[in-house]
């Protein structure tokens, strides 16, 4: 937050005044429209850009994330930092309906702006949990293709311990990637997966300082 | 103070024991069969004591004779029944009836009937404290009382010392749950049946009691959401561990419910307490956490609890 573009763009309101923003607006309304999403559809993203160092730039890189469907919720503009081509970084926070989110990252490509990192970063926090049972005879390639399967989180490693072999019980930990905000909800349904499979789910201890 | 101990087990003989060292005077101590009662004479606890402990008859009198005696305090030391938590409950409600104060060991009655006690405690004179019931020797209640408790978001906590001794043990060298368990009872640390307490009920009971106290009643052991450690491998805490992690039997009371389970907690965090060491994590709207530790059951140390509520009231 270093320049005069960063100050005012750190709120919701970064692109507020332009015009692109309230069409985009009325075109992630129709989007939703389209496909109905039953919790607010909106989820948190974060793309990392490479901008060139000249004025009107930052302000040309915010156009088509707005006129995509994105809403703006943060920029964190690095001004002090250069990228090995002589660039600055910046990392943009957005929400947008998640069948939207391929068509901002495209737009800010069509613009020539160079995208450095998208999608993976959606994942806000890190999730892990032990699963102990039969997990092999109760399939647990079909236990994780549905953890996948979950909108909000993603399986970012598995360790299995079977040390009496894959047909006694065992146990897995596994290291998801989950949603902002969506801790709580990827735990429910990690809980009706390992009910429904009769297995034991070991949770982490949430909240206070631990 | 003069108190009448209901329960010569454990706690009740303890707090018979200390009593006199903290300034208080015993003019009643019962067990379910008989009762030592003082009369015109001193009670003298130590020889009512040894006599129950030979199996003979703790005194001469009918434990009913306990409610006749002239006292101040009732202590209630009987063991914790579920469902409609009698005797206890009974005794809670006929010592208010008589505008005494009561001081609870057994978590029965504020687990299983918290309303039902509060409402008898509005109608006497007397009141009701119950610091021994959670956590032992660790001031968790009071610690709450000063907060206030709607000042107090959640409560955490390692609150079983057999089911933190067989995990602690299972961790640090790879054995079966079984084994573990056969050990603890050797040692005298699991009893038993051990079922109330691996199971997660002894746990789920404080807890309870926690969540009464936060949401001012509401909850029975049946709200709880209970799973005890018996189905946890070695092969879980080994995995565990090379994350830096370990698990322990977690009771969490909020205003919205009862959890208590087996949950992975840092290695080296402050939840991590090892062998019967309980702790308690009181998490407050502003300000923070707040951590008390320390041993969460026995006889000498649960009624420094009793006494310390004697001495509030």
């Amino acid at each position: 937050m270093s320049d005069e573009y960063a100050s005012g763009s750190s709120t919701t309101g970064a692109a507020a005044d332009s015009e692109a923003e309230a069409d985009a607006d009325a075109t992630a309304v129709d989007s939703e429209g389209d496909t109905p999403e039953t919790d607010g559809g909106r989820q948190a993203y974060t793309v990392r850009l490479e901008l060139i160092d000249e004025p009107g730039e930052l302000l040309r890189a915010l156009a088509p994330i707005s006129e995509n469907g994105g809403n703006l919720l943060s920029i964190h503009h690095e001004r002090g930092n250069i990228t090995p081509r002589g660039h600055i970084p910046v990392e943009v926070d957005l929400e947008c309906v998640p069948a939207r989110f391929d068509d901002v990252v495209d737009g800010l490509r069509e613009a020539g702006i160079n995208v450095i990192q998208a999608g993976p970063e959606r994942y806000g926090e890190e999730l892990t949990v032990v699963l102990v049972g039969h997990l092999v005879e109760t399939d647990l390639s079909d236990s994780l293709s549905r953890i996948e399967g979950d909108a909000h989180a993603g399986v970012l490693d598995l360790s299995l311990n079977a040390p009496d072999g894959t047909d006694a019980v065992s146990s897995a930990r596994l290291r998801l990637a989950v949603d902002t905000g969506r801790r709580e909800t990827v735990l429910e349904g990690l809980r009706s997966l390992a009910d429904e499979k009769g297995l034991g789910l070991i949770e982490p201890l949430s909240g206070g300082e631990i | 103070m003069r108190l009448a101990i209901l329960g010569a087990g454990a706690v009740g003989g303890s707090v018979a024991e200390l009593a006199g060292e903290y300034g208080h005077e015993v003019v009643a101590l019962a067990n379910s069969s008989r009762a030592a009662v003082a009369d015109d004479e001193e009670l003298d606890v130590e020889s009512a004591l040894e006599r129950a402990a030979s199996d003979e008859p703790l005194g001469s009198s009918d434990p009913d004779r306990v409610f006749e005696t002239d006292y101040d305090v009732l202590v209630e030391a009987t063991p914790t029944t579920l469902g409609e938590a009698e005797p206890g409950f009974s005794h809670v409600e006929r010592a208010l009836a008589d505008d005494r104060h009561v001081v609870l060991a057994n978590k029965g009655p504020v687990a299983e009937r918290y309303e039902d006690v509060r409402a008898l405690e509005r109608e006497s004179a007397g009141s009701v404290r119950f610091e021994a019931a959670v956590g032992g020797a660790i001031p968790v209640l009071s610690t709450i009382e000063d907060c206030t408790p709607q000042a107090v978001t959640a409560v955490r906590g390692v609150l079983n010392g057999t089911a933190n001794f067989i995990l602690t043990r299972m961790a640090a060298e790879g054995l079966e749950y079984e084994h573990v368990l056969a050990e603890a009872q050797d040692l005298g640390v699991a009893e038993a049946d051990p079922t109330f307490d691996v199971d997660g009920t002894d746990a789920a009971l404080k807890c309870v009691i926690l969540a009464n106290v936060l949401a001012d009643g509401g909850f029975s052991l049946e709200d709880a959401d209970v799973t005890g450690i018996q189905d946890v491998p070695p092969s879980a805490l080994e995995l565990a561990a090379e994350d830096g992690r370990t698990i322990r039997l977690v009771g969490e009371a909020t205003r919205e419910g009862v959890r208590v389970g087996p949950r992975l907690v840092p290695e080296n965090g402050a939840m991590a307490v090892s062998g019967t060491r309980n702790i308690v994590q009181i998490q407050t709207r502003h300000a923070g956490d707040l951590y008390s530790s320390g041993r969460g059951a026995g006889g000498p140390e649960t009624a420094t609890a009793v006494l310390s509520d004697v001495g509030r009231l």
